[in-house]
């Protein structure tokens, strides 16, 4: 174990991990009410996100003892290992609702697109930290970004999980954009998206396209998102101003969701917490971000800065999202409530994530 | 440590830092609102909508697709049945709805309750499936005391049925309720939901299977639908196109009757297989309702083995049929000439074992067209006895023995040509020039399948193997083809034509000359060339002692393989009757010939057909 320097002790970074646990603690409870049944309180889904939030401590801790610099240097083997596992997927990857995104070691089931965001934060934040300060960054120094974002996205399309694409190609985006980019750049990308687009349709194959088309309106799929949609907008509704009480959520327990602990865990608990519920809830939220974006500000260099920022974006695209998509506001694209949804994945990664944002906090006196 | 980067933090990555958060915040505002319209405005009405929960998903199983024979008449069909579902959520007082539930269907209590355990995984608000093929006194039953069943109603679902009953059942296959590690590797299974369990219905369930539809219900409070929100159509299975002629598999089941067999009939050109019989069968419709305990036990008991799909699977030693691969060895590795003459006595002493021929005053002297002809067998054990195993195995392999033909699904058995190599591995003792005698005849450890056996014949006829198969076509229900299976050439016969010409001639002459063992196959009209077998399941059997007297199971196979007509093979068969009355040419070439005559009656009919078809559009006015 590394020596602990006094000074890390003293600026140990409570706020964040106080956040962190107080949502966890939340979020557990709410599985709970989501996976309960007649015959068990307490499922087995349960205890495995109370074991997957001591790993994710443990993570988290692990991630703020060493110098944050060292990820400067050593990001890329992170990247590379990462975007591997993601490609090892493709061909050893498990099938599971007609994409394969999962890898199965030993008694774990993991989803490598998801150990895929904090190391493309890290190497979009390394290779941009040394032009920070050029305003704006030189276009040349662009590519090397743009294609360090781009493999893990077209690897991940092709699973096809198109919110953790969506989620990877935002942060990675954030994290360029933190650094500054020509407007004209960003003008010409806009417009050269807005191009490509018509003509990439013309390839995809009948199937995709309605693939699509159901991400973006969930409507024109009445048996499977389209009606996911209308049943947790019902179950955030019905629990009105001041929600229906823990456990006693009705929506809930009539097992309308397939995925009501995972994706759509906000509804349960905005079903039983109602409006006000879900206003703290968002508060904690915004809490965390608030002190995310403060740790970003107060880094000590632009690495630091740059790399907070990503993650950050990571929080919040993700927090964004999956809000949106449970209350009707955004397609249904697949994305997990940070500390929130069940699933070991996600919470160790927001974890990690976290515990870099606090090691970035701790280390901003040292030198 | 020093840090590797200690330059100032810029200014305008701070700003930009603050247009960022400000987007988080102009975030959180917009979720709040979405909220607040969902939980304060529309909240009331949201609440109504849970309380009762009155939208329900409805599936709608897509229709199962149809198997028809190579001219569109119908194997395998999907009926519409009435089936009792139940909707827990419905249900106020679901123990006295199962009481009375098992009443009106004639179903234990324990029935019903051991279904709903099953289907416990399921939302409250699923549709269970309590029986399938209600009997119509039981849908009116249910429809009359609807009051005292709340949450069960009526739901037509698609049965299949196979109106050919045993014909075909083990190339057809059937379909059987989906078991729970469907259901996990594949979620567009629900319970209940059919599946295809072996056969062709296995092999081509996604074709078959089609994609389900649904709609979303609102529902009352007994769960009887109000009016459908939306709904998605179901997309039935495809069509799937045999290259079976139903009308020759009749006759060739005719043909074989009440006897253990198996008849395959495929044409040598293309590998497209016509007939394909075995007996005994069964009748896959017991699968598809359900089949009880009882009747699987007595399949299962069955000692002529009903469930065994003999044509692909069973092993019987080739016999002398096995001779023509051991011809052509001796003829291409220039062991004997077509004028080479060995002197049968009846028997051929090798070693201190005495080989005996099948015919015990011996045939004399003879060539290899006589050999084949009379189906000498010590011409072969000579024969045999200088060509050695492994030239023997090789041939043996080029017609197709000892591997699977390749057939698109179904699990082939690919029989036995031993070699020193086998025997090795096998029982791990050398080979002795003796079994090689045994071997020559198509006894001893080589087995083969009657479709197998088929192919031989059919890559005699025409010089070459092509891969044989059963299904022509997948069609869309509207006729349009979505695949074909085109004819396939495995392999060339590794044979010189005058090799090929030599065998095709003595073949021809096993049926039309006066002493040929297959006469029994003449058929008016057409050159027919085959090669009786007769093989031994014991060896017990003692000389003189007639078919009869010997216990049914230990009497002899009888085998025919033929093709025809002999100067441009259209037809190839292959005979098998299990523990026959009679050899081989007593007993299998009729049948064989029965399936010829059926052939070119069909196909003569057919013409007309066609030619009178083709004068009326002709003859028509413009």
């Amino acid at each position: 174990m590394l020596r602990v320097d006094r000074r890390l002790i003293a600026h140990f970074e409570w706020p964040l991990f106080l956040f962190v646990l107080l949502l966890t603690a939340v979020g557990v409870m709410t599985v709970l009410s989501a996976t309960r049944s007649a015959d068990e309180l307490v499922s087995r889904f349960v205890v495995r996100q109370i074991s997957w939030a001591g790993i994710g401590t443990i993570g988290m801790l692990l991630a703020l003892s060493f110098d944050y610099h060292l990820l400067q240097r050593y990001g890329y083997v992170l990247y590379v290992g990462a975007v591997l596992l993601v490609a090892l997927t493709a061909v050893f990857g498990v099938e599971g609702g007609g994409a394969q995104r999962w890898i199965v070691i030993g008694p774990l089931t993991l989803q490598p697109s998801e150990f895929v965001k904090i190391p493309v934060v890290i190497a979009c934040a390394a290779c941009l930290h040394r032009h920070v300060g050029e305003e704006p960054v030189p276009t040349l120094a662009l590519v090397l970004p743009a294609l360090l974002l781009a493999v893990p996205v077209v690897l991940i399309l092709r699973q096809p999980d198109l919110g953790t694409a969506i989620i990877v190609a935002i942060i990675a985006g954030s994290v360029i954009l933190v650094a500054g980019l020509h407007w004209r750049v960003l003008v010409t990308l806009v417009v050269g998206a807005a191009f490509a687009v018509p003509y990439a349709w013309s390839f995809l194959k009948p199937y995709q396209r309605q693939r699509i088309l159901t991400f973006l309106d969930p409507q024109s799929d009445p048996l499977g998102s389209g009606y996911h949609i209308i049943q947790s907008k019902i179950a955030i509704g019905a629990g009105q101003l001041t929600g229906k009480g823990y456990l006693q959520g009705s929506q809930n327990q009539l097992n309308f969701l397939p995925e009501q602990h995972t994706d759509f865990v906000f509804s349960v608990f905005a079903e039983e917490w109602g409006f006000i519920g879900c206003v703290l809830l968002l508060l904690v939220y915004v809490g965390l971000l608030t002190r995310c974006f403060v740790v970003a500000l107060r880094a000590k260099d632009s690495f630091g800065l740059l790399l907070a920022s990503g993650l950050t974006a990571m929080i919040f695209c993700q927090a964004l999202i999956n809000i949106g998509m449970t209350t009707g506001t955004l397609p249904v694209v697949g994305a997990t409530l940070p500390f929130f949804s069940y699933g070991g994945s996600s919470l160790l990664v927001s974890m990690v994530a976290v515990g870099v944002l606090m090691n970035i906090s701790m280390r901003r006196f040292t030198f | 440590m020093v840090p590797l980067s200690q330059r100032e933090v810029p200014f305008a990555l701070r700003r930009r830092l603050a247009l960022g958060f400000a987007l988080v915040l102009a975030g959180f505002v917009l979720l709040t609102g979405r909220l607040w319209y969902l939980q304060v405005l529309q909240g009331e009405e949201m609440h109504e909508l849970a309380k009762s929960n009155r939208i329900r998903l409805h599936r709608v199983p897509a229709t199962r697709g149809r198997i028809v024979d190579r001219y569109g008449r119908v194997l395998v069909d999907s009926r519409p049945a009435f089936s009792a579902v139940f909707v827990r959520e419905d249900a106020p007082d679901p123990e006295t709805t199962i009481g009375n539930v098992a009443h009106f269907l004639d179903q234990s209590q324990e029935e019903v309750y051991a279904l709903l355990e099953k289907s416990k995984s399921l939302p409250r608000f699923a549709e269970v499936t309590l029986k399938r093929e209600l009997a119509w006194e039981e849908v009116v039953a249910l429809e009359t005391h609807q009051l005292d069943v709340p949450g069960v109603s009526v739901a037509v679902t698609p049965r299949r049925s196979y109106p050919l009953a045993n014909q075909l059942a083990h190339l057809l296959g059937y379909v059987g309720e989906v078991g729970p590690e469907d259901i996990e590797r594949d979620k567009r299974y629900r319970p209940a939901d059919l599946i295809g369990k072996s056969g062709l219905e296995r092999f081509l369930e996604e074709d078959l299977r089609g994609i389900d539809g649904g709609e979303q219900v609102e529902v009352n409070a007994v769960g009887r639908q109000l009016r459908v929100l939306r709904s998605v159509p179901e997309q039935p299975g495809r069509t799937v196109r045999l290259t079976i002629d139903l009308d020759l598999q009749q006759a060739a089941a005719q043909a074989l009757g009440e006897r253990d067999g198996s008849v395959i009939a495929l044409d040598p050109r293309n590998g497209e297989v016509l007939a394909f019989v075995n007996y005994p069968s069964f009748d896959p419709n017991l699968f598809a309702r359900g089949i009880k305990h009882a009747e699987w036990k007595d399949l299962l008991d069955d000692e002529h083995h009903p469930l065994t799909n003999r044509g692909l699977q069973g092993q019987y030693p080739p016999g002398s049929a096995f001779k023509i691969p051991v011809a052509a060895a001796a003829l291409e590795e220039g062991i004997i000439n077509p004028f080479t003459r060995i002197y049968c006595p009846g028997g051929y002493k090798f070693g201190d074992r005495y080989f005996r021929c099948w015919h015990r005053g011996g045939h004399g002297s003879m060539n290899l067209h006589d050999a084949i002809v009379h189906s000498c067998d010590v011409f072969f054990y000579q024969v045999a006895q200088r060509l050695g195993i492994e030239t023997i195995a090789r041939y043996a392999r080029a017609f197709g023995f000892g591997a699977s033909s390749g057939l698109e699904f179904g699990s082939e058995n690919p029989g036995t040509i031993p070699d020193k190599e086998w025997k090795r591995r096998r029982f791990g003792q050398p080979w002795y020039a003796g079994e090689t005698l045994s071997v020559a005849i198509g006894q001893g450890y080589v087995s083969a399948t009657p479709l197998q056996m088929a192919n031989m014949i059919a890559a005699t006829a025409v010089g070459q193997r092509m891969r044989p198969h059963f299904v022509m076509q997948v069609e869309k229900t509207d006729g349009e083809f979505v695949r074909r299976f085109e004819p396939e050439v495995v392999a060339q016969l590794p044979l010189k034509d005058s090799t090929i010409a030599l065998l095709r001639e003595s073949l021809r002459d096993v049926v039309h000359s006066r002493e040929g063992t297959g006469r029994r196959a003449l058929l008016e009209g057409v050159e027919i060339a085959g090669k009786t077998l007769t093989s031994q399941v014991v060896r017990l059997k003692k000389q003189g002692q007639a078919a009869t007297e010997i216990p049914w199971r230990h009497r002899d196979h009888a085998g025919f393989v033929a093709y025809a007509p002999v100067e441009a093979p259209e037809i190839a068969v292959a005979v098998i009757v299990e523990h026959a009355e009679a050899g081989g040419g007593k007993t299998a070439a009729p049948v064989a010939r029965d399936v010829f005559a059926a052939y070119f009656e069909l196909k003569q009919s057919r013409l007309g057909a066609t030619y009178a078809q083709s004068r009326s559009t002709a003859d028509r006015p413009l």
